[in-house]
Order: structure tokens, then sequence, then C-alpha cells
């Protein structure tokens, strides 16, 4: 036995066993399922075990996919940039103006204030808030900026946007902020006494140094965005569509299997779109 | 739920064991307290107050469970185990009952049987009465036999369903915003509510209203509107696809509460409602009819129907519990929210005289009306919109259905929503 255990390998496997029992079992076991399921049959209310393509050819062949998934893209290709800018300058700001570690701390937990709610909470109360009678447009008309309220601060992509960006800033700040915070500060005094400018100092140490933090954020939102449906219902006003939708509507008429066929041509695109990032940049290296 | 299964199959055991020692006639009274019948449905019959009420009237426990239309019909459909009564509709019916996940029922058990209206036996309300558009319910209502999985035309003494409410939509709008009347369907894609109307995203419910909206435009007389083929699909949903990319709708909305908020906020002023939400944007202090139309309405009707699980004391306990369904005591609860029951003679014992004129037989209140939960919804002298029962469910143009195109019609409502 004892022998058993000093062998190195044989140990890190038994230590690794638990993780990998976990991610089998609630990992890839639920993904094969969904595979297998994708190409079963469905009348109305049964779900025929079979192996056909139709869930694929019906996906592939609608024009309405090609738009949705474009659509997705969209949400996720704004949002992203939009939480990038937003969530790097709060990021360098906690970093490298903030002197005192106290106040980091501080102002870092302030950032996590609005966490303390559900999502679908601080959602929906842009709901009352942008509405046509709504806390803006009765603001900005009684400010004289507006004379007819703005119909499209409410149901409408600009809604949904909003939210994604109001949801998931703070999955960019984190990851970008913990970069930031082990940059070696000798590296910053040494580019300035090499005489580099703020913004010299900025896109060649900092951003390439925080390069990980980046990536890990981005990940953290493109996954999110293009895996979400209720936000996409709530903000458009079931106006659009997302592929998230398109799969809870499939589910909700009971449509199992088209819905695993589009959750599998989902998976895969996200997995392309990880893919092309980490090219970019080698988390595990950098890390 | 495990939990609950198992309790419920241990008191099963219990009561069959002392049946069995005891004899049948005494068992009733004595363990009919320990039965626990699970019911599921949608919102609008599965009310707290009617499971407490069971309680105190018949001695056993009643489990509710609300559900929406979709998720109503795949349980029904797909797990006949997790449920002891399904409270469902009649569209819901003839895509469940072929299943075999349902029991008949005798109607020689139920009481108040030939006091049931006309719609759900001969499909005639009045014998003058012709058969609007739709499943019918009376087209769904019966089968063959114990055993059928079929549905018969005629009064087979087997019922699917057993009434239990039912009542006409209309489109709800907002009075005060629109400052004209409104008497057709068509309205709802006049392009002076431009960005201001709204239509519900449940697909078998909102092809109904889209089709009532295509007639009343003159664009198209449908054969049936609950049985389109598909280029009547393509069409119908092909022009209001277009008026949703001129920006006709606001949002659609696809639970109770979100019509509610659409109306009430004054997002919206005109769309397809439901009876109670138009009670609830009042309730708000909001104005909102529900507005009578030229056309006709939509109708739905709704029903108890046993699974086929249910065997001995617990059928006799469902049994017992349909009786005290017709009995008027739910009937008038209903009623006083604006639905109709099935037996209206028996909920009138359960209404005051006011309550019964105003919301059955369309007169002017002579009191304030108010809500069985306690909210004032009518005040002395107004009228119900669309009057009386006759007049309304006179006026029916068309019932909820399921079509046999169904699964096409879905896959283009889902086009719709994602155009």
């Amino acid at each position: 036995m004892e022998k058993i255990l000093a062998n190195r390998a044989i140990g890190g496997w038994l230590m690794a066993l638990p993780l990998v029992v976990v991610l089998v079992l609630f990992l890839v076991l639920p993904i094969i399922l969904i595979v297998v399921v994708s190409f079963w049959q469905a009348t109305e209310f049964s779900i025929i075990p079979a192996f056909v393509w139709e869930n694929y050819e019906f996906l592939f062949g609608s024009p309405v996919t090609y738009r949705v998934f474009l659509n997705t893209f969209k949400y996720a290709a704004i949002t992203w940039a939009l939480t990038l800018g937003i969530g790097f300058t709060v990021a360098y700001f906690l970093a490298f103006h903030i002197r005192t570690q106290t106040w980091q701390i501080a102002l870092f937990l302030l950032c996590t204030i609005p966490f303390w709610t559900s999502n679908i909470i601080r959602m929906i109360s842009w709901i009352p808030f942008l509405g046509r009678n709504g806390i803006a447009n009765s603001a900005l008309m009684s400010w004289g900026v507006i004379d007819a309220p703005l119909e499209w601060l409410l149901f409408s992509d600009f809604a949904v946007i909003l939210a994604f960006v109001h949801l998931y800033t703070l999955f960019m700040v984190v990851p970008i902020f913990n970069t930031m915070m082990r940059i070696d500060k000798s590296l910053i005094e040494a580019a300035r006494d090499a005489g580099a400018s703020g913004v010299q100092i900025l896109w060649n140490v900092i951003i390439p140094l925080t390069k990980p933090g980046i990536m890990i954020g981005t990940i953290f939102v493109v996954t999110l965005v293009m895996g979400d449906f209720i936000t996409v219902r709530f903000m458009s006003g079931s106006q659009s569509a997302n592929v998230g939708r398109l799969i809870s509507n499939d589910i909700s008429l009971l449509a199992y299997p088209s819905a695993a066929a589009t959750a599998v041509i989902l998976l895969l695109t996200v997995l392309i779109v990880i893919g092309i990032l980490l090219r970019f940049v080698d988390i595990r290296k950098e890390l | 739920m495990t939990k609950v299964n198992r309790r419920t199959l241990l008191k099963g055991g219990t009561a069959f064991a002392a049946g069995t020692t005891l004899g049948a006639p005494m068992i009733w009274a004595q363990n009919i307290k320990d039965v626990t019948l699970r019911q599921f449905g949608t919102g609008v019959s599965n009310l707290n107050e009617v499971a407490q009420k069971v309680k105190e009237d018949l001695g056993f426990t009643l489990e509710m469970t609300a559900l929406d239309s979709d998720s109503v019909t795949q349980r029904a459909a797909t797990q006949p185990g997790s449920f002891d009564i399904a409270d469902i509709e009649y569209w819901i019916c003839k895509k469940v009952w072929p299943t075999g996940n349902l029991q008949a029922m005798d109607t020689s058990r139920i009481a108040n049987y030939d006091n049931i209206v006309g719609i759900f036996r001969n499909g005639l309300l009045t014998p003058e009465s012709t058969i609007a558009q739709g499943t019918a319910p009376h087209t769904v209502g019966f089968t063959s036999g114990p055993e059928g999985t079929d549905f018969v035309q005629e009064e087979s003494g087997w019922m699917t369903l057993i009434p239990t409410i039912y009542n006409a939509d209309t489109l709800g709008i907002r009075p005060d915003l629109i400052g004209r009347p409104i008497t057709n369907w068509s309205e709802l894609l006049n392009p002076e509510f431009k960005g201001k109307a709204s239509i519900l995203d449940i697909s078998s419910i909102g092809i109904m209203d889209m089709a009532m909206v295509v007639e009343s435009m003159g664009e198209y007389t449908y054969p049936d509107k609950g049985n389109m083929t598909r280029e009547e699909i393509d069409l119908t949903i092909g022009i209001f696809t277009e008026a949703k990319r001129n920006g006709q709708f606001r949002a659609f909305w696809k639970s109770f509460d979100e019509s509610v908020n659409l109306m009430a906020s004054g997002e919206v002023v005109i769309q397809s409602m439901w009876s109670p939400a138009i009670t609830a944007v009042k309730a708000k202090g909001v104005p909102c009819v529900y507005q009578p139309l030229e056309e006709g309405y939509r109708s739905w009707g709704g029903g108890i129907g046993l699974s086929a699980a249910l065997t001995g004391l617990e059928r006799d306990a469902a049994y017992e519990y349909i009786n005290w369904y017709l009995d008027g005591w739910v009937g008038g609860f209903l009623m006083r929210q604006g639905y109709y029951s099935a037996v209206p003679e028996t909920s009138k014992n359960h209404m005051s005289e006011n309550e019964w004129g105003y919301w059955f037989e369309g007169k002017a209140a002579t009191d304030t009306i108010t809500s069985p939960f306690g909210d004032p919804l009518a005040q002395a002298g107004e009228l119900r919109d669309g009057g009386s029962f006759y007049d309304r469910m006179g006026a029916v143009a068309c019932w909820n259905a399921v079509m046999d195109e169904n699964q096409y019609m879905v896959r283009k409502w889902n086009e719709f929503i994602a155009a």
C-alpha cells in the first residue's frame, strides 16, 4: 500500500480523482446526453429515441437560425466592448490611482454591492425606470431635453445591452483588477525613468501585462451573454430573440430534441469563440 | 416531491388495509380525511381559497400546483403519475386525451350533470345558437366508454373533462389614452397605435387573436380559424410579421402580470388580454375596458380531468370533489371574478342579487361590486363590459384550439418572435 502511494503518478491520479468524478458526473455525462438527445425525434408529446438528422436539418435550413445567431453575436460583441471599456477603467483606477490598500479593498467591495441582490431583480428594476412614463423619460422631459418620451429606451436592443452591461461589468473588473494588482510597480517606474509618457506606459506595459485578466473577463462576459435568455426576453419585451430564447421556446413546447440540437450548436460556437480568444493569450502561462 | 408521493402512498395503503377489515361504508367517513389529491393546472382556477374550502367542506386535502399552459400540457402528457386531478383547457384535452393519461368520467355520478350549460353538452348555448369555430368544448368533451381514448360527438355518458370555468376573451383597451370608440379587432394593427399595441406570446392562443384581426381587416376569411392550413398560417403570421417590423408592437407578454403591467403603466393602450387582468388594472385605479367587438369573442373553457392512475378511495374523493365543485360555492367564487361557472344556477345561491345581476344578467350594479378578495371593481350604476351571459357567450366567434398543423404553426410562431 505504502509503495503504491509512494508512486507519484498513482498518488497524483488519486488526488485528481474526486474532481474527475464530479466533472464526469455533472458535466461530461449531461453534455453527452444532450448530444444523444439532439438526434432523437419528437412529436407533440412524445420523444422517440432515434438517430436522425432532422433537428439539425431544420436548424440549418431555417433563415431564422442565422438571424438569431447573428443577433446573439451582436449582443455579445457590443456588451464585450462596453464592459471591457468600463471594467478596464474601473480596475485601472482602483489599482493605480488608489494608493492605500484599505481604500482599494473598500472601493472594490463597493463595486460588488449590487451583487447582493438577484440578477433578475436588478434587471427588472430597469423596466419602470426606462418606461414611456418612467423616471428617465419624465426627468429628461422636465429638464426640457426632449419633448416627447423616448420610445427606444425600453423594449429595445438598447435596453437589452444596457441590462447586460449592468449585470456583467463586474465580471470584467474582478479579473482585470486582479492581474493589475500583481504588476510589479518597479516596471512602471522603470518605464517612466526611461522616458515613457503615461499613454506609452499604458499601452506598452500595463495592457500587455493585464492581457490574461482581460481574457478571463472576456470569457466570462461572452459566455454569459451568449447563454442568456431571460434578459433578452424581459428587456426586449419578447420582441428580440437570441439562441437562448430559441432553446427555451423549444423546451416549453416539449421539443427537447430540437432544443438539444440548438444547444449543441451553441456550445460548439462558444467553444470556437473561446478557442480563438485563447490563441491570443496563453492564460496558463501568464497566470 | 418524492416525500409527498411516499406519504400519499402510505396513506392510501392504510386506507386500503382499513377498508378490507372494516367494510366499505365505514371507511368513507373514517378515512377520507387522510386522502390527499394533487391537482395541477393553469393559474386561473388553482386558487388556495378553493383548497381551504375543500378541507372545510369535504375534509380531505387538495394540493394545488399552478403552471403555465405549455407546462400543463407537457405534464399531463408526459408525467401521468405526478397528478391526481388535471385542471386543463379543452384544447389541451384534445392533445392529452389520446395519450390515455386521463380516465373517462361516468356522468351518472355527477349530480348536476343535467344542469351543465349546453355549450359543454351539445355545443348549443340556446337551441337557436350556432357552434363557433375552433376546438368547441363539446367536440372533445365525450368519449366512447370507460376505456375510450377517442372523442365522440354525442352525450355518451362518459366525459373527458367535467367543465368548471370558461369565459369569452377580447381586446383590452385604455379608453382614457385612446379617446374614441373601438369596435373591431382590426384596430390592433391600426397604425394609430404604433408602438402601443401588444399581443400574447403563447402561440396556440395568439394565433387565434391574429386570425380574428386578419378577418376583421378583410384580408382573408378562414373556413376554420381553429384549424388552419399551412398557407393560412403563413398568411396570418406574414401580416403580423410585417406589422412587427413596422414597429406596431411595444412588447409581447407571456404571463398575466406582464399584461397587467404593460397596460397599467401606459406602455400599451390596446392588447390581447384576459378578464382578471382587466380587473387587476382597474384595481390600481387605472381605467381599462374589456372591449366587446363586432366580430365577437375568442372563447375558452376549462375542466377537471382525472388521472388514469386514480382508483378506489381517491377516485371516490375526486368524484365528491367534482360534485362539490359544481354545487355552487366555487361557481360563485369564480363568477365574482368575471368567469362563468358550468352550472350557473347553483352559483346564484352563493352570490348576492346585485352580484348576480351585474355579472350574469348584465344589469347595472345597484351597489359597489367587489372581488372575492375585497377589491372594489365597479360602482353602483356601472354595467359589465359586454353585457349579460347570453350576450357574451352568444357572441363567441371561435374557441381556443389546437390545429392539425400545430407543429408547423409553432415553428412559424417562433420565427415571428425572432423576426
